[in-house]
């Protein structure tokens, strides 16, 4: 069964402006998808809609051949990693990461192993008793990773978490997201500037161009899992990386000759 | 810049005030200034004890008003600000009468309410919570709204109910406003007591620090009034601390005003 099928999903903001045409996209379980291209191309605002923080204007979403109504179900469940870390700063490590089982009425005795199990599994177990200021930028994303992983989601949701971090903590946390998203069979969707970074994780690469938001090309990529170091230093990256980069750049053109 | 030691930290402002107390004392000294003038800060001392036991009862009755009116203060501003934040239409429609009990001087509104509210210590208490209230309500007004768009978002994600949304997330967000309003609280509470106390000009039992200043200023007891006075500005700065004690215990580990030096 597809895990997200958008038929024909568009949205206009109430200003006026069309951030997407109407797009079709149907993502197939265990996929790792990235969306790329140059800004205004809508990939934040598709990826909203996939989220369902945003309604379509036109058109559908549908999660596991349903509506949003029984997301959250066992087999359906979403969890969304955003830019920023976006963490509770007056609660420690551990606190932040149960938010989400907390919230799903969890009793505490049965959330904290599995808070326990998530922060190992990003080699955090030693700040459980932290404040989010007490650790770096790229430990802060490590603990929304953990929040995004305590509840097992199956459609692993992320707006350029890295975006803000240095090349080296990047691609360390692309490796771990990697090998997490290869052993739980995650499905996941992933928005990135980087090219490199889109290469190095995704199955398929959705390529987008602006004016109006769409979808410009796909781009499938065989490299089987897992990858590491080697997949990143090899020549069949370095082609892969430049296919994509002129396709990226054909479709920064063609969005921006409209205007 | 930043402290070396926190027992320098501390000494300071002692040794600061120690200093000018000095010079106080040797300026009126040497230059023969009469003490009805200006007294010296050896003969307030002096008048300080010997007053003791009114100046006590005094700072009692004045400090029962400001905690009085404090309280109330938070009590009804915090209501006022959850109200605010439920409905644009209501903070918008009451808002500008918020702000208009805060620009009225409470000296020109205390003998109106003086008149309205029989009860000396009930008329006191209200004059001071008027003066008090509004830091309380703006503040937490604006903390309730000041969450992280993305902690909202996350929180609409996750299907969390308003009232989760409000204990785990607006309540939280909220708490350094709301102490910072405290803060301010606090201090107008006091200035309000005692501009209230001024105004009713009451004496008896429940006479308050304001009206051992009036008192000593008709009999020409110069020190008496300083020595009220220094009992005032000491409550003031007490209540100023003991807001700083509270921030800190609240916000204490994350919140960057109650931040001490990293370890």
């Amino acid at each position: 069964m597809k895990v997200v099928e958008l038929r024909g999903a568009d949205k206009v903001f109430s200003n006026g402006m069309r951030g997407l045409a109407p797009i079709d996209l149907a993502v197939q379980p265990g996929e790792f998808v990235t969306l790329i291209g140059p800004s205004g191309c809508g990939k934040s605002t598709l990826l909203k809609l996939i989220a369902n923080l945003l309604g379509p204007t036109a058109g559908e979403v549908a999660w596991w051949g349903e509506n949003f109504g029984r997301v959250g179900e066992p087999g359906r469940r979403i969890a969304f990693v955003f830019q920023e870390p976006t963490l509770m700063p007056w609660s420690r490590v551990e606190a932040n990461v149960r938010l989400p089982l907390d919230l799903a009425g969890i009793a505490p005795a049965e959330a904290a192993p599995r808070v326990a199990a998530a922060l190992a599994q990003v080699e955090l177990s030693g700040f459980l008793r932290h404040y989010p200021r007490q650790l770096s930028g790229g430990m802060r994303m490590r603990v929304s990773i953990a929040r995004a992983l305590v509840t097992g989601p199956d459609l692993l949701l992320m707006d350029e978490p890295f975006g803000a971090l240095d090349e080296f903590t990047r691609n360390r946390l692309d490796d771990d997201l990697l090998r997490l998203s290869f052993e739980r069979r995650l499905t996941t969707i992933f928005v990135t500037h980087s090219l490199y970074e889109a290469v190095f994780l995704s199955t398929r690469v959705i390529v987008m161009a602006a004016n109006p938001g769409r979808i410009y090309a796909e781009f499938r990529i065989d490299e089987p899992e897992p990858r590491g170091d080697d997949f990143r230093s090899s020549a069949r990256f370095a082609e892969l990386s430049r296919e994509l980069s002129q396709i990226l750049h054909a479709a920064s053109v063609a969005g921006a000759a409209v205007q | 810049m930043t402290e070396r030691t926190p027992g320098l930290r501390a000494a300071a402002p002692v040794a600061v005030g120690l200093l000018i107390l000095a010079l106080w004392e040797g300026a009126c000294r040497f230059g023969h200034v009469p003490p009805y003038l200006f007294p010296t800060p050896s003969a307030i001392a002096l008048r300080l004890v010997e007053q003791w036991p009114v100046l006590l009862r005094a700072l009692g009755s004045t400090l029962l008003i400001t905690v009085q009116a404090f309280v109330l203060a938070v009590v009804l501003g915090t209501l006022i600000a959850f109200v605010f934040v439920q409905n644009k239409l209501i903070e918008a429609s009451f808002f500008p009468y918020a702000v208009l009990l805060q620009v009225t001087p409470v000296v020109a509104v205390a003998p109106l309410i003086i008149i309205l509210v029989k009860n000396t210590a009930l008329s006191l208490t209200i004059c001071a919570t008027v003066v008090a209230i509004f830091p309380v309500i703006s503040n937490t007004t604006i903390g309730l709204h000041s969450v992280d768009p993305g902690l909202l978002s996350y929180f609409r994600m996750n299907k969390a109910t308003r009232l989760e949304t409000l204990l785990r997330l607006r309540i939280p967000s909220a708490l350094p406003f709301f102490l910072a309003g405290l803060r301010i609280a606090s201090g107008l509470a006091l200035i309000g007591a005692v501009v209230a106390e001024f105004v009713a000009g009451t004496g008896g039992q429940s006479a308050g620090l304001a009206y051992q200043i009036l008192q000593a200023g008709f009999q020409l007891d110069i020190p008496l009034m300083f020595a009220a006075l220094f009992l005032i500005a000491l409550t003031g700065v007490a209540l100023y601390l003991a807001m700083v004690a509270l921030n800190n215990a609240v916000l204490g580990g994350w919140h960057e005003s109650a931040r001490t030096e990293e370890t």
